[in-house]
C-alpha cells in the first residue's frame, strides 16, 4: 500500500481535529493533578506541581493510610466505583448471554412471530431513558415487591435488615435488569448482523455429528462472532457504566452509582474543581482504556448499526 | 417430550430471556406510564389509589407555556445539531478520504469524545466555558477580548457546541465509511471522462453515499433527544427555561413537582414525536436505497 503525499494544509487540519477532540479530555486530564488553588489562580500550561491529592481526597473511603489534608471523608466515592463496576458488569454480561440467544433465534430459525420480534426491536431503541424515568420510579418503589409479611419478604428483612416491604428500587439487581433491558435491542440488531454471517453448513456438520442446538450454538457459533460479541460488550457496558437519569431514580444511598455523585457534586454552589475533575477521569478511565485497544470493534459496532439500521 | 417438539420450542427458548426481561422492564412500564398518564398520580402513591382524571394531564401541557417553552428548545436544539454535525461531519469525511498513513489512530482519537460518560463530557464543557476560571474566557482576556458569558446569556448556544463537539465525530466515521465502500469503478470512469472534484463530489460520491447518510442524521436526530445528562450538568435547564429540553424537564416534573400524571403525558408527547421521526426513518430510508440502488446501476452501464 502507498500513501499519498498531502500538502501542509492538510496536516495542519489534522493536528487542529485532533487538538479539538483530544484537548478537552487532557485538560481534565491536567487539571485533576492541580491543587484548587493552581486551577482558579490560573497557573497556565504545565508549570505546576502535579499532586495526587485530588484522587486521595476522591478515593478516601477506600484508601488503607490516613489523609493528612482531609479531617472528615465526605466523598464516599469508592463505594460508589465499586457499585458502578458491579451494576456495569453483571448487566453487560447478562446483556451478552440473554441478546446472543435471541439473536441467534431470530436469523436461525423460521417461526410465527419472527418479523414481529424484530420490528418491536427496533422500535423499541427509539424510546429515551426519561421516557422509562416515570413507569419505573413508580413500578420498582410500589408493584415489584414482595410484602415483608410473606415468606421470602419476611426472610430478606430478617438478614439484611431495613423497614418496609421488599422492592427492587435501591437494590443492584433493580438498576441491572433495566440496563440489561435498555440494551438488549441494540445488542440483538449487532448480533444479528454477525450471526446471518456464520455459514449454515459448519452448524449442520454438527448436527449431523450429533450435536444439539445448544450445543451447536456454544460451540460452532459463540466462537465465530466474537468480534460481534467484543462490540456489542463495549456498547453495553459504555451505557451501563456513564448511565445517570435511571441510576438516580433507582437508587439509594448504599448503591449510588460514580455519575450520581459527579452529578450531585456539580449542583451545589462552590465546585471543587480539582476533586470533581479527578473523580471525572476515573469515570472515563475505562471508556478510555476501551477506545485505545477496541477502537476497531466499536466502528465496526457503530456502522453495523447505522448502516443495516 | 420429543425431539421433534423439542426442535420445535428451540427458538422459542432461546427467545424466552430475552422477551421476558424487555416485557418486563420495557413494555410493561411503556403500557404503565400510558395508563399512568390519564390519572392524578404522585410519587407516594400506588397507582391503584390514583384518580383517574381523563385528558387533563394532557390538555393541562398542551396550553402550558413553560412546556412549549421546553419542546421548542428541544426542536431547536436537535435539528440544530443535528444539521450542523451532518455539515461539518460530511465535509470532513470528504476532506479525510484519502490515502494517508495512520488514518486508524485518528479514527480512535475521534471516537474518544463519543465514549466518555455524557456527565464528564458535561464537567468539562462546565469547566472550559467557566466565566472566571474558563478555559475560553481566560484565553480571550490574555488576548485583550471581552470575556464571553458562555452559560447565562448563550446557554443554549453553549450546549449546543458541546453536543457538536461530542457527537460530529460520529457521523464523520459512518460517512468514512460510506465513502471507502463506494464502487471504485463509478469514480474511476468519472476521472476519465475528466469530472472536477467538485463535480465528483456532487453528482457522484453525494448522491451515492444519501441512504447512509439518511439513516445517520435520522439515527443522531432521535438521539439528539435522548440528551439530557450533558446539559444537566452543564446548566441545570437554566438560566430560566433556556436550555430546558423536554427529557429535562419529564425528570423535574417527576422529582420535584412531583406530578407523575404529567410527566408521564409529556413522555407519551416525546415518545409519539420520536415515534413519527423513526417511522419517516422507515420509509425515507427504503425510498433513498431504491434511488441509489437505480443510481449505481445506471452508472455501472455508462462506465461499462
Amino acid at each position: 500500500m502507498t500513501f499519498e503525499r498531502q500538502n501542509p494544509a492538510f496536516y495542519a487540519l489534522l493536528a487542529v481535529l485532533i487538538f479539538m477532540s483530544v484537548g478537552p479530555v487532557l485538560l481534565m486530564f491536567v487539571n485533576s493533578f492541580k491543587l484548587d488553588v493552581d486551577i482558579i489562580g490560573g497557573t497556565t500550561g504545565l508549570l505546576f506541581l502535579p499532586t495526587i491529592q485530588n484522587y486521595e481526597t476522591a478515593l478516601c473511603d477506600i484508601l488503607w493510610y490516613e489523609l493528612d489534608h482531609l479531617d472528615f471523608c465526605s466523598l464516599k466515592f469508592g463505594g460508589a466505583l465499586i457499585n458502578s463496576l458491579i451494576i456495569a458488569l453483571i448487566s453487560t454480561g447478562l446483556t451478552l448471554v440473554i441478546g446472543c440467544m435471541a439473536a441467534y433465534a431470530l436469523v436461525r430459525f423460521r417461526f410465527f412471530g419472527r418479523d414481529t420480534v424484530s420490528l418491536t426491536t427496533l422500535m423499541v431503541r427509539m424510546v429515551p431513558p426519561a421516557v422509562l424515568l416515570v413507569p419505573v420510579f413508580g413500578l420498582w418503589n410500589n408493584e415489584f415487591c414482595i410484602g415483608k409479611t410473606t415468606l421470602v419478604g419476611a426472610w430478606i428483612r430478617d438478614i439484611f435488615g431495613g423497614r418496609g416491604d421488599v422492592c427492587l428500587a435501591g437494590t443492584h439487581s433493580g438498576i441491572i435488569i433495566i440496563y440489561v433491558a435498555m440494551n438488549l435491542p441494540f445488542v440483538i440488531w449487532i448480533l444479528q448482523s454477525f450471526i446471518v454471517q456464520v455459514p449454515r453448513s459448519l452448524e449442520e456438520a454438527a448436527r449431523v455429528d450429533g450435536a444439539g442446538p445448544f450445543q451447536v450454538f456454544f460451540r460452532i457459533v459463540l466462537p465465530l462472532i466474537k468480534p460481534g460479541l467484543a462490540a456489542a460488550a463495549i456498547f453495553t457496558f459504555r451505557i451501563a457504566w456513564n448511565e445517570y437519569l435511571l441510576a438516580s431514580a433507582l437508587s439509594d444511598r448504599n448503591t449510588k452509582t460514580v455519575p450520581i455523585l459527579i452529578v450531585n457534586n456539580m449542583s451545589e454552589f462552590n465546585v471543587e474543581w480539582g476533586v470533581i475533575m479527578a473523580t471525572g477521569m476515573l469515570l472515563a478511565i475505562p471508556p478510555i482504556i476501551f477506545t485505545l485497544f477496541a477502537s476497531r470493534q466499536i466502528i465496526t459496532g457503530m456502522t453495523a448499526g447505522a448502516v443495516k439500521g | 417430550m420429543t425431539a421433534q417438539t423439542f426442535n420445535r420450542m428451540t427458538p422459542y427458548m432461546f427467545l424466552i430471556p430475552a422477551a421476558v426481561t424487555m416485557g418486563i422492564a420495557l413494555l410493561y412500564p411503556l403500557g404503565y406510564m400510558i395508563y399512568g398518564s390519564f390519572r392524578d398520580w404522585d410519587p407516594s402513591q400506588n397507582i391503584s389509589e390514583t384518580e383517574f382524571v381523563g385528558l387533563k394531564n394532557y390538555i393541562t401541557l398542551f396550553f402550558d407555556p413553560a412546556f412549549h417553552e421546553s419542546l421548542s428548545v428541544t426542536l431547536i436544539f436537535a435539528f440544530t445539531v443535528v444539521v450542523a454535525e451532518m455539515l461539518i461531519g460530511v465535509g470532513l469525511a470528504l476532506l479525510l478520504d484519502r490515502n494517508i498513513r495512520g488514518i486508524s489512530v485518528l479514527r480512535t482519537l475521534f471516537i474518544l469524545p463519543m465514549m466518555i460518560a455524557p456527565v464528564v463530557v458535561g464537567l468539562m464543557w462546565r469547566y472550559m466555558y467557566h466565566p472566571t476560571v474558563g478555559t475560553f474566557n481566560r484565553t480571550l482576556k490574555s488576548l485583550g477580548f471581552e470575556g464571553i458569558d458562555w452559560l447565562g446569556q448563550h446557554a443554549l448556544l453553549s450546549v449546543i457546541i458541546a453536543d457538536i463537539w461530542q457527537w460530529t465525530p460520529f457521523i464523520l466515521i459512518l460517512s468514512l465509511a460510506a465513502l471507502q465502500s463506494l464502487p471504485a469503478s463509478a469514480l474511476e470512469a468519472a476521472r476519465i471522462d475528466g469530472a472536477t472534484t467538485w463535480q465528483q463530489i456532487w453528482h457522484i460520491k453525494l448522491p451515492l453515499m444519501m441512504p447512509v447518510l439518511v439513516v445517520t442524521a435520522l439515527l443522531r436526530l432521535i438521539d439528539a433527544f435522548k440528551v439530557l445528562e450533558v446539559i444537566l450538568v452543564m446548566t441545570e435547564g437554566g438560566p430560566g427555561l433556556s436550555t430546558e429540553i423536554v427529557a429535562l424537564r419529564i425528570s423535574r416534573t417527576a422529582t420535584e413537582f412531583r406530578e407523575l400524571g404529567t410527566a408521564a403525558a409529556m413522555s407519551n408527547y416525546l415518545l409519539l414525536l420520536l415515534l413519527f421521526l423513526t417511522m419517516a426513518m422507515f420509509a425515507i430510508s427504503r425510498i433513498q436505497e431504491a434511488r441509489a440502488a437505480r443510481l449505481a446501476r445506471q452508472i455501472e452501464e455508462e462506465s461499462g
